[in-house]
């Protein structure tokens, strides 16, 4: 049996909460480049079992049955102080699982929804749902050389992405365009908490 | 499963229920691996041991309260245990009944107000 973290993995005793963000997107888009580029551990995976009830000839027969699946998402951490960590889960490639993996975005700060270019339409669904359950995410474009080149504001209206979401370019190898990535969802996120604050 | 995912795979832990199968898992666990049963712990809950397993404890738990010296998260657990997070969860839950160890919540579900917990996270990832 794994006898857990090697020492330079080991979380400060003093860590005392932790908070979560959560990176979305297609197949193949950079999800565990990004997570690895700013990650202080080496990307670890976690799995779970998910439970799907299966459509078809048994729901015709009025027979639910249930077909399960296990899905595996990479993660990494990044100790922001002597008492908080910040977790990035990035979720597996096959958009149908992000949803059904329950606490996966139940408590997460926000998301970060990557995109590439060429494949924009996988992106619609997602960003409908995470509308829907109240996750405030903002979209990264991940910039790969041989993808066509949009301005921003072009992908944005193509995704019907409303004003006060940011939408950045963001290269998913590099550690600092991936920080400052995450820092532009925090900033967003600072700024509808205060929002909200000042609605009260 | 992509590409990408099969070489994360390779990355990964030995292949699951390497050591005598899940229906053994099962037997630790009581059976009780339902959902609706307790409150499943969040990914980011971390686990601290309060001491050190007895020679009793079942070899999962008394892994994970080896591991758990310092504080490590349930997806770290069951990252290191090859284990899904839901099964992690419920062997904590044991643990934590039986007082064996402490659960740090995560900021999100503690009293702690958004706006402090993000200019700490902003604060930090300024500084990496
Ligand atoms: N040029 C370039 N290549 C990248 C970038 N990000 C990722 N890649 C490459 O694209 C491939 C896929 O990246 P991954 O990080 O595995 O993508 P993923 O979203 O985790 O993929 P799945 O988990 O399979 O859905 C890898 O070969 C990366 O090296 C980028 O910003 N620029
Ligand atoms: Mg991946």
């Amino acid at each position: 049996m794994r006898t857990g973290p090697p020492e330079e993995d080991t979380l400060s005793a003093s860590t005392m909460a932790a908070v979560k963000v959560v990176i979305v997107g297609g197949f193949g888009v950079g999800k565990t480049t990004l997570v690895g580029s700013v990650s202080e551990i080496r990307p670890l995976t976690t799995e779970e079992t998910m439970t799907q009830a299966s459509v078809g000839v048994d729901e015709l027969a009025g027979v639910e049955s249930k077909t399960e699946t296990t899905v595996a998402m990479d993660f990494g951490r990044i100790s922001l102080n002597e008492e908080l960590v910040l977790y990035l889960f990035g979720t597996p490639g096959q958009e149908r699982f992000w949803f059904l993996w329950k606490g996966l975005f139940e408590g997460a700060l926000g998301a970060v929804v990557l995109i590439d270019t060429r494949r924009l339409e996988v992106s619609f669904d997602v960003l409908g749902r995470l509308e829907e359950r109240g996750v405030p995410f903002i979209v990264a474009v991940n910039t790969f050389p041989e993808a066509p080149k949009y301005p921003l504001e072009e992908i944005r209206a193509a995704l019907d992405l409303p004003e006060p979401v940011p939408i950045v370019e963001c290269d998913a190898r590099d550690r600092a365009d991936c920080r400052d990535t995450l820092l532009i969802l925090m900033r967003y996120l600072y700024s509808l908490t205060v929002a909200t604050t000042r609605e009260r | 499963m992509s590409d990408g995912d099969s070489s994360d795979k390779d990355r990964g832990a030995p292949r699951r229920w390497a050591e005598g199968g899940p229906e053994r898992l099962y037997v630790v666990t009581g059976g009780r691996n339902r959902p609706a049963e307790r409150v499943a712990l969040d990914l980011v809950a971390l686990i601290v041991a309060r001491g050190a397993p007895g020679p009793g404890a079942h070899p999962e738990q008394a892994a994970i309260l080896r591991m758990c010296t310092n504080p490590l998260s349930v997806a770290e657990i069951s990252a290191y245990l090859s284990l899904p997070a839901s099964m992690v969860s419920v062997l904590v839950g044991d643990l934590i009944d039986g007082g064996q160890v402490e659960v740090r919540a995560p900021a999100s579900a503690a009293a702690l107000p958004q706006a402090a917990v993000l200019e700490a996270v902003i604060d930090g990832l300024s500084r990496i």
